[in-house]
């Protein structure tokens, strides 16, 4: 449209100017100012994190001192048990989710059995309760577990990753049916008749095929179980078992004020990978989020 | 397969699966090895829970073995094969906990009502236990086996030693003093009597120690005062299964088991000990007519349903006013501003709302400091400021969502039908009112409800946040003007310390799944995804 009205009409350039004054040129300072709304938290929690006063009181300060002593006196603290903790529970529970999510899939894409269509529809039903509104059936359960199995009781972070893969099955069969049933059938069928059986299909076709699926739901299943408080809360009770999400309100809600240097720099040395991670696969995790409610 | 049948005569024989049978494969090895491993430990937790007497636990547990068992070794169950371990996880920690979620909800179950009835009866027991006048003394030698402290006694020349969770048992071939205390017993170190006075940690163990007599309760236990003579300590108490009565033998009072689980005695007293009983709808009852809960759960839930709706409305339209003004081909850098706008969603949500909560702070806040002039505003110490807060974060954390959705949905709009309004001579405000909002409603509506039911849940901002507060006067939950109810139940079910009452908090996250429940319907209606499937 523009190519073509191109002209050297002085008045029409001057409309046109005007124009995009009116409609274009605004959106810029605009946008200046709505990225300070968004962004300006997490400016100041880096300014935080480098201030070497490391008490809230002094934080106001934007950028007004350089230096990474917060980050070393991290490691007199638990920090790094807790980020171990976290990498462990979330990988685990990511990784279970993965390949529970993708077998079920694969059982609900491939074959068809008596009670699909009720499992499915099940599936869909159950998934609406979130678990963490039972936590205290989920607190007393392990309870009781723990008497039996220790291992499995209430602080063990087994038991935690157990918890979070309860609701695997729930959160991801949909999310991931829908790319399987994208796959066609015939890639299959042809394998079958080269003799492959159903097991070296899924493992050695179809998972591949699929990896783009599996990347965003492991990165999901991360994400929430990275992000739990309550449940981990309620089962890890001692410092050494505890995630960051529960060891990290800790200190929020104990030393606010004098603490504040050390969880500032925590919270930038966990969040700069999850961030990224996130921005680099921005465009499946916002697939997946509209597709798993709109689509199913 | 799927339908494409030839001719019979014409197609050879199919051969035979055996004659495809090369050999156990890797795939069978592997298989056989991880079957191994969960006989292997589904065998030791049957074992354990039938120690432990769990008989739930025990009956599950064989139910699941064999089940896993039949799966994996039958031919005909190939999509259990690749469902099973997926929905061992799902039955027992989301629907098992849902239902058991909702039989603890007409129980009194918590702190006072956490057992059985035998084991109220013997704590009772035990809670009663005191040194009888004209007891017998015992000669005593503390001794240790690793971490585990126990007694040595000498009983008339036999020794029994014992600990606090085991009863005391004769043990064979120990040496005594001459002054009649145990100076070697096989298996155990004596603990020299110096240590248990310069020890104070242990000293404190030894005198706190109580060592059942027997297994019975009833039997009593011995005691120390100062670790080298032990004493009987006894209950007054004493139990008469037939008539479900305790008896207290010094002052008479007959205490009777209750249908409320407790053991009232009849000059009106309560003894602490309870056991957990049916209580039918007390619980929802309780929730609505105890004044000292009622006031705040109202409260807790108008709140919960304005937090939901005002988190969802304010951030779509934030996230829409966004997405239209930057969805516009003639803006330079759009994807830097875009990818910027969207990192509160990509900040882990626990620490945004944990930075806030010190970002907010009154006195070193940095929103007093630099946007109010140094003033001193208790943003989350007023009821209405905390709302206000609350949801002004959850805004923050929450519009790029709503902008990326309707970025990609404004994407999508057919752009013949705006191309048509626009032809028909619709402005700007016309086409934005009657054509792209409409359409982005539909869109967009099914992802709406389940952010609503999201937000109705979002336990962590809250508690993150504000920690409910500030808290309403008076009541012992310590509910407060921002708790929603997730975080009342929270509070009131004392999973986290202070005085338990699973049964009200079960019976509100049966009032949760309820709402929820009519949530999803209407979710369902609207999205007609079960049509898909059926």
């Amino acid at each position: 449209m523009s190519k073509n009205s191109f002209s050297t009409d002085p008045a029409r350039i001057r409309g046109r100017r005007r124009r995009w004054m009116g409609e274009v040129a605004w959106k810029y300072p605009l946008a200046v100012v709505l990225i300070a709304y968004a962004v300006f938290p997490l400016l100041y929690v880096v300014s935080a994190s480098l201030n070497p006063r490391g008490s809230l009181a002094g934080s106001s300060a934007l950028f007004s001192s350089w230096s990474v002593s917060n980050f070393q006196a991290l490691s007199e603290t638990s920090y790094w048990t807790w980020f171990l903790n976290t990498l462990i529970v979330s990988g685990s529970a990511a990784i279970g989710a993965v390949l529970m999510g993708a077998a079920a899939a694969y059982a609900f894409s491939r074959f068809r059995f008596k009670g699909r269509r009720f499992s499915l529809t099940s599936l869909l039903i159950v998934q609406m309760f979130p678990q963490t509104i039972a936590f205290v059936a989920v607190f007393l359960l392990l309870l009781s577990l723990g008497e039996v199995v220790p291992a499995l009781g209430i602080n063990s972070k087994l038991a935690l990753i157990c918890v979070y893969l309860g609701g695997a099955l729930g959160a991801n069969t949909f999310l991931m049916y829908g790319f399987f049933n994208s796959i066609p059938m015939e890639i299959d069928e042809s394998a079958k008749i080269d003799g492959a059986s159903h097991a070296q299909i899924f493992w050695k076709l179809i998972m591949p095929l699929v990896s783009p699926i599996l990347a965003v739901v492991g990165l999901l299943a991360f994400i929430s179980s990275f992000g739990d408080f309550i449940l981990a809360k309620i089962v890890l009770v001692s410092e050494d078992n505890w995630t960051l999400a529960v060891g990290m309100y800790q200190w929020v809600s104990n030393q606010l004020t004098s603490r504040w240097g050390l969880f500032a720099a925590g919270v930038v040395l966990a969040a700069v990978p999850v961030l990224a991670l996130f921005l680099a696969l921005q465009r499946y995790i916002v697939g997946g989020l509209t597709a798993g409610s709109v689509k199913g | 397969m799927n339908g494409t049948s030839t001719p019979a005569a014409t197609t050879p024989r199919p051969e035979s699966h055996a004659r495809n049978w090369r050999g156990t494969g890797l795939g069978f090895v592997v298989k056989l090895l991880l079957m191994g491993v969960v006989n292997a430990f589904g065998i030791s937790v049957i074992l354990s829970a039938w120690s432990a007497q769990s008989w739930v636990i025990l009956g599950a547990s064989v139910v699941l073995l064999a089940v896993a068992n039949w799966v994996y070794f039958a031919r005909r169950t190939v999509p259990l094969k690749y469902l099973l371990p997926g929905l061992v996880f799902l039955f027992v920690f989301q629907i098992f906990t849902l239902g058991y979620t909702g039989y603890v909800a007409f129980t009194n179950y918590g702190t006072g009502h956490a057992g059985s009835m035998q084991q109220a009866v013997d704590a009772a027991l035990i809670q009663d236990e005191r040194r009888l006048p004209g007891a017998a003394d015992y000669p005593l030698a503390v001794v240790t086996q690793g971490d585990t402290v126990g007694f040595a006694i000498n009983d008339d020349g036999v020794v029994k030693v014992g600990t606090s969770e085991q009863a005391l048992a004769i043990t064979e071939g120990a040496t005594v003093s001459d002054a009649g205390l145990p100076v070697e017993v096989p298996g155990w170190t004596v603990v020299p009597r110096a240590e248990l006075l310069t020890n104070t940690e242990m000293a404190n163990t030894v005198t706190s120690m109580r060592v059942p007599v027997s297994a019975e309760a009833s039997d009593g236990s011995v005691r120390t005062r100062e670790g080298s003579k032990a004493s009987i300590y006894s209950s007054r108490l004493t139990w008469d299964e037939q008539a479900q009565t305790l008896t207290n033998s010094e002052t008479g009072t007959v205490y009777s088991a209750t249908d409320r689980g407790n053991f009232v005695g009849d000059d009106g007293s309560t003894l602490p000990a309870g056991w957990y009983v049916n209580v039918g709808f007390d619980n929802f009852v309780r929730a609505v007519s105890d004044t000292s809960l009622a006031g705040p759960l109202l409260q807790v839930s108008w709140w919960t349903f304005a937090f939901a709706l005002g988190s969802v409305v304010i951030s779509f339209g934030v996230g829409l006013g966004f997405a239209l003004i930057y969805n516009d081909e003639r803006v330079k850098g759009r994807k830097l501003i875009r990818t910027l706008l969207i990192l509160p969603y990509a900040f882990p949500a626990f620490m945004s709302a944990l930075l806030w909560r010190g970002m907010l702070n009154p006195e070193f806040g940095i929103v007093n400091d630099l946007f109010f002039g140094g003033a001193s505003i208790g943003w989350l110490q007023d009821p209405w400021l905390a709302r206000g807060a609350v949801l002004f974060v959850n805004v923050w954390l929450s519009y790029p969502y709503w902008f990326l959705v309707c970025t990609g949905a404004l994407q999508a709009l057919p752009a013949d039908t705006l191309e048509a309004a626009t032809l028909d001579g619709a402005g700007k405000w016309r086409r934005f009112q009657s054509v792209v909002l409409p359409l982005l409603l539909v869109s967009t509506a099914p992802l709406a409800i389940s952010s609503f039911a999201f937000s109705f849940n979002n336990f962590t901002i809250i508690y993150m946040l504000s920690e409910g507060g500030p808290f309403f006067a008076g009541n012992q939950a310590r509910l407060g003007a921002t708790d929603i109810l997730i975080s009342a139940i929270y509070k009131i079910s004392g999973v986290s310390g202070g005085v338990a009452d699973y049964g009200l908090a079960s019976a509100l996250s049966i009032v949760v799944f309820v709402i929820i429940g009519v949530i999803s319907a209407v979710a369902f209606r609207q999205t007609r995804k079960l049509e898909e499937y059926q």
